[in-house]
């Protein structure tokens, strides 16, 4: 396992909310991935990124790892809840918010800005 | 280009009733795809769009699709 591969399922494991992404909070470099932070934005979240831009093998290790092949990836206590689809999907239902609540707890939300994570460099 | 993903999404989804795809943005590598099969009946939401990007892995993997939207539906 490269440690590469390691530093990524740290951050999954030890942080609440995970948004694997296309830039950062400041400069979303693709739409999908604004979808995302949006969503969980609105809800709250404990939010930290992680930008896959500056290194292809961030992307491929993440993709060997979990077997989702595209960005953004949104990880809630470790667990894969999906593309900013699944994301969008789940706000609209509510479910995404009871999984909020169900995993991290009934006082998860914070108003604090999204922590930025960087894996390389 | 769509009819690729059309024939890919068609070999892992035979018995679909509904599956649509959209060209988002007319420049061939924005898509979104509409599928309803027996498949994802009672399948949780993310292992349904598993089963569709695992049918459009190779495009997905050359890069030919640049951005996928996907919407599935059961038929329950």
């Amino acid at each position: 396992m490269s440690d590469l591969s390691d530093k990524i399922k740290n951050v999954i494991e030890n942080e609440p909310v995970v948004v694997f992404m296309k830039g950062t909070p400041e400069f979303i470099a693709c739409g999908n991935s604004g979808r995302a932070l949006q969503a969980l934005h609105a809800l709250g979240a404990p939010i930290t990124t992680v930008d896959v831009l500056p290194d292809p093998a961030i992307r491929a290790e993440l993709t060997a790892l979990y077997g989702w092949p595209t960005i953004p990836q949104v990880f809630v206590k470790g667990e894969l809840i999906g593309g900013a689809d699944i994301t969008d999907e789940l706000h609209e239902s509510g479910e995404l918010q009871q999984k909020l609540l169900d995993l991290l707890g009934e006082s998860y939300a914070t108003d604090a800005a999204p922590k930025t994570v960087t894996l390389v460099g | 280009m769509i009819s690729r993903i059309e024939s890919l999404l068609r070999d892992a989804f035979a018995d679909a009733p509904e599956l649509e795809v959209i060209d988002r943005t007319g420049g061939g590598d924005h898509f979104q795809v509409i599928v309803t099969s027996e498949r994802f009946n009672g399948v949780p939401l993310v292992q349904q769009h598993r089963l569709v990007n695992e049918a459009l892995s190779a495009p997905l993997a050359d890069g030919t699709i640049h951005e996928l939207r996907i919407k599935t539906r059961g038929t329950a």
